[in-house]
């Protein structure tokens, strides 16, 4: 049983934590100029990579969103931050 | 009949008796015992039958190694399958019985052994596979197996579950882990010292020993004495069995009432000790062949003594101590060392040098030993092969093992595991190098405790894959060193495949006494050493625990708590039949289903619709962050109206339906479906974090603070005036929305419907619903309108065609298949799904789509097949929802068919279970088509 720190509660067990997406991973937009493939290439398309992950979470107690850095390897979590431009609300 | 009780040894209470029955013939044990103890005492010797070639089975060891004596238990009217003889306390009353057979001593399907050279290892797929497996399989189980179930048996499932933080666990109550826990608590650490068995000391207990100049039981009283003193525990019958992430650590309690514990600690040591290896011979699974430290701790603990002619194969110092007790204990002890450099012969004990067993002799059970060519009469052989770590624990941390050969064991890898193995568990034999390894993993300063040095040498003892007769690795899953040469004939050379292959070590004890033969024996027919053949895959549990200690007090009404309604009492008083919907418990019926829907249209209805979502989307980014998330645009809904919409996913399959209400210009509700409102608020909140400014729109999740009362019928508006509603409530229009108050109270009224029928929602605060409650019930009365339930108002939507997501839509529906293409053609801004809507699959013409079906007799079956009426039968879709409408007095049915538009007026059969019957395709609403009855 893992346990996530979220930014805003401090840490929690993993069961409270639902991942939402890999970081980084852009919507492509406008819909009319995107491709077939492009688009199931950002649904289905993920890279999970073997050691260090950068992946948003949410903690479903609080309902933030968060980004933790991870190693999917040895399940060491090697960072957890507010999305950007929520660290203020966090302070 | 060859064991006994020593008339003085033993820590039992000789004047409590304990009666007992083992597989239906009475018995006489004492508190104190263990099943094991007790039934060697008693001299039985055969205490069950092997899983494969039923061949007898008796008593292997004192632990969690136990391959052969498991009971199933009654006792108090329960029975217990599968416990471990060596780990279960002697209860007054007990009823034993042998496991795989039905009388352990006489068991004619023991003829299986007589046909032991056409049963090798895959004997059963490879030969029942023809045929069909399945026609076999009922056979083959009643054969073989372990224990059996018994239905009557339903454990309470009130295990607590705790949760524990300490700053050292130590593994193991043995020398070592006393030294660690001891140094520990000695700086103040806070300790938690487990251990399996039933008091603290591991082999102290039976090996004896001085420690610190005094004897061994002070060494632990004063220890346990410490770590308690620095807020630490020391629990005792408590297993840990499994290790897991983020150092978290599970163990098993048990006593009067038994507890499972979530530990995580700073520090970990691993102090488990190590288990006796058997040695292999011709026969060696004959009841009789024993493990020696077994013997030592029956003898030392209960006054349990194996035999009275002892014969003892070893080739390590270990078991001298074990020959020197029982020829005290008034036994004849032979003592085989397959060393010519050995310990001086303990007194009353012969000692024959350069000698080991090289066939046990017995039907039943052991006679005689043939060794070094001489035949020796015996009724027990007890052997050691030297000690296999318990490095469980270790590997469950994704630890790697070493072979170390001066210790002739697979030992912990340094720096692999957070764990710190101290003692046997690191290969650390001999009682004062384990006081001083755990003193060090401790964190103890200065000198170690100190012990009277006993020697401690061994030779390495292996199975000679040129061996005659009939050798076995694991006991307990009936593999043979025959079996393990013909999976490396056969290429299964990985152990790994050795494991899959043959069952090596796959039984409940897990190949604690027997994978490292296998691995051995597997070593030596491929010519390649121990390290490079490798180990197979540690993982939890430990040894097998009961389920109720996983799911603790989480089953029966705690297993998924349902919501409860505000009103629920009244309810009840009006007679209502509850149900589950959705993980609410809410009012399936009143009265009668029919009744109550055909009333609803006629009068006007009642019905309790708090579950429905309510998530406030507040403020001036609120309309953007609606319209993004949203398949129909919201920004463009004036205040004070209300509009049906669908949440997508972005794979443009629909997630949920429902209507929004827009209060003023940055305010709006979102009604989602009651069982979806957590993932739509999700849906919501990560747009609105991930995509938006946040400071700019907060979305927030009311479902349960308010309590939605719906009126729904041609009555509805006089049974609002009737309730004393005020005037802005019935006025209003279809899809229209106001906040009011009724009386002082905050009051919420939409005409939104789900029935057909105008209707009023009306939501006040969870704590007015009585209220709310009260005035509409004496509008009912006085007016006889009715409650319905939910089963009516799945009657009166169906006949509407209204669909509930997720039973009428699955999971390849988008929202032109359900008749809702609109705003995928006319919406020019970007939202959740739009382009999945747009791909070659969405765009297809003859996609699955929602239709109405037509049909006479019965409701048609929900989920049965449309079928072509000709041609071959292949399905085209199925029914969805299907109710007897009382209201049309004929079936209504919703469905989901292949290019469902385009084949209105046409008949599909309709196939169910064999059952042949045919439908008409018509639009989904059958009631009231031009929606005057809304419009009211």
């Amino acid at each position: 049983m893992q346990i996530f720190p979220c930014p805003f509660c401090g840490p929690r067990d993993e069961t409270e934590f639902h991942f939402a997406a890999e970081a980084g991973k852009h919507r492509p937009e406008p819909a009319p100029e995107v491709t077939d493939t492009a688009w199931s290439d950002y649904l289905y398309g993920a890279d999970a990579p073997k050691g260090r992950a950068r992946e948003v979470w949410v903690h479903l107690t609080c309902g933030e969103f968060l980004l933790l850095t991870r190693d999917t390897v040895t399940r060491e979590v090697l960072d957890a931050a507010a999305l950007p431009g929520r660290g203020e609300a966090a302070t | 009949m060859s064991g006994w009780r020593h008339p003085t040894l033993g820590q039992i209470d000789r004047d409590r008796h304990l009666r007992f029955t083992f597989d239906g013939e009475g018995h006489t044990g004492y508190a104190g015992d263990t099943l094991a103890s007790a039934l060697l005492a008693s001299g039985t010797r055969v205490l069950g039958r092997s899983f494969k070639y039923h061949r007898p089975r008796g008593l292997w060891g004192l632990g969690g190694e136990e391959p052969n004596a498991l009971f199933d238990v009654g006792h108090g009217g329960i029975s217990t399958p599968n416990c471990r003889a060596t780990l279960t306390p002697l209860r007054d009353g007990m009823d034993l019985r042998a496991v795989n057979t039905r009388k352990a001593a006489r068991d004619p399907l023991g003829l299986l052994d007589l046909a032991q050279r056409f049963l090798p290892a895959g004997f059963y797929y490879k030969t029942f596979m023809a045929g069909g497996w399945m026609r076999w399989e009922p056979m083959i189980r009643r054969m073989a197996g372990l224990g059996r179930l018994d239905p009557s048996n339903r454990p309470s499932g009130d295990m607590p579950q705790r949760n524990a933080r300490c700053d050292l666990l130590v593994i193991g109550a043995g020398p070592a882990g006393l030294a660690a826990a001891r140094a520990a608590a000695g700086h103040g650490a806070t300790v938690w010292l487990l251990d399996e068995a039933g008091a603290p000391g591991g082999t102290l207990r039976w090996r004896g020993g001085e420690i610190e100049g005094g004897p061994w039981q002070d060494f632990v009283a004063d220890t346990v004495q410490k770590v308690e003193a620095a807020g630490g525990r020391v629990l005792t019958d408590t297993t840990l069995w499994g290790a897991f992430d983020h150092g978290l650590f599970a163990a098993w309690q048990r006593g009067a009432r038994d507890f499972h514990w979530r530990i995580r600690a700073a520090k970990v040591v691993l102090a488990a000790g190590a288990i006796e290896r058997p040695l292999w011979f011709a026969n060696n699974d004959l009841p009789g062949v024993m493990s020696a430290e077994a013997a030592l701790h029956h003898l030392v603990l209960y006054g349990a003594v194996a035999g009275r002619r002892i014969v003892l194969a070893t080739g390590n110092d270990g078991s001298y101590p074990v020959a020197a007790a029982l020829a005290e204990a008034g036994c004849h002890v032979t003592l085989l060392d397959a060393r010519e450099d050995t310990p001086a012969a303990p007194e009353g004990v012969e000692v024959r040098r350069g000698v080991a067993i090289d066939a046990a002799r017995g039907t039943r059970s052991l006679g005689a030993v043939r060794a070094g060519g001489q035949h020796i009469d015996a009724d027990t052989a007890l052997v050691s092969g030297g000690y296999t770590p318990s490095v469980h624990l270790h590997c469950q941390t994704g630890g790697k093992l070493d072979w170390d050969v001066d210790r002739d064991a697979l030992i912990p890898r340094p720096g692999t595991s957070p764990l710190i193995p101290a003692g046997a568990a690191n290969g650390t034999f001999g009682l004062n190098a384990a006081l001083a390894e755990g003193h060090a993993a401790g964190g103890g300063m200065g000198s170690a405790p100190n012990a009277a040095g006993a020697t401690w040498a061994l030779a390495p003892m292996r199975p000679d894959p040129k061996g005659r007769g009939r050798v076995w690795i694991d006991p307990q899953n009936d593999v043979t060193l025959k079996d393990v040469k013909l999976a490396a004939q056969e290429g299964y050379r990985s152990v790994e495949h050795l494991k899959r292959y043959t069952t090596l070590g796959m039984a409940t004890d897990q190949g604690r006494s027997s994978n490292f033969a296998g691995l051995a024996a597997m070593a030596a027919l491929t010519g390649r050493t121990i390290p490079e053949t490798g180990t197979t895959t540690y993982r939890p549990p430990f040894t097998p625990i009961p389920l109720t200690a996983l799911g603790g007090m989480r089953r029966g009404a705690l297993f998924n708590p349902l919501k409860r309604l505000a009103l629920e009492p009244q309810h009840a008083a009006l007679g209502a039949t509850f149900g589950e919907y959705g993980g609410w418990r809410r009012p399936a019926k009143y009265s009668d289903t029919q009744a109550e829907a055909k009333g609803a249209r006629e009068t006007f209805g009642l019905y309790d619709a708090s579950p429905l979502g309510k998530i406030e989307v507040i403020g001036p980014g609120a309309a953007e962050l609606l319209d993004f998330c949203g398949y129909v645009a919201m920004s463009t809904l004036k205040p004070g109206r209300a509009r049906y919409g669908f949440m997508l996913g972005e794979n443009g399959v629909v997630a949920d339906d429902g209507v929004t209400l827009r209060l003023d210009d940055n305010r709006f509700i979102l009604s989602a479906s009651s069982s979806h409102v957590d993932h739509v608020r999700l849906i919501l909140e990560e747009a609105r974090q991930d995509r938006f400014d946040p400071s700019r729109v907060f979305v927030h999740d009311v479902t349960a603070q308010w309590v939605t009362l719906s009126v729904s019928g041609p009555q509805a508006r006089t049974a609002l005036e009737t309730a004393g509603m005020p005037d802005d409530v019935t006025a209003l229009r279809h899809m229209q929305v106001v906040e009011t108050r009724w009386t002082q109270v905050p009051l919420r009224a939409a005409r939104v419907s789900f029935t057909g029928d105008a209707c009023w929602e009306l939501s006040v605060p969870a704590r007015h619903a009585p209220g709310l409650m009260t005035v509409l019930e004496g509008a009912r009365e006085a007016l006889g309108g009715h409650w319905i339930g939910l089963e009516a108002l799945m009657i009166l939507r169906a006949e509407k065609g209204y669909i509930l997501i997720g039973k009428d839509t699955d999971g390849i529906t988008m929202p032109q298949d359900l008749g809702w293409g609109r705003p995928r053609e006319r919406r020019q801004d970007e939202y959740f799904g739009r382009r999945a809507l747009f791909t070659p699959e969405a765009m297809r013409e003859d996609r699955r789509q929602l239709v109405g079906l037509d049909c006479d007799g019965a409701p048609l079956p929900t989920g049965a097949h449309l079928v072509p009426l000709d041609g071959p039968a292949r399905s085209l879709g199925f029914v969805t929802s299907s109710y007897h409408s009382p209201t049309l007095n004929r079936s209504v049915a919703l469905a989901l068919v292949d290019a469902g538009l385009d084949r209105m007026g046409d008949t599909l059969g309709v196939f169910h279970l064999g059952q042949h019957r045919t439908a008409r395709i018509c639009a989904p609403c059958a009631f009231d088509p031009e929606g005057t009855r809304l419009a009211d």
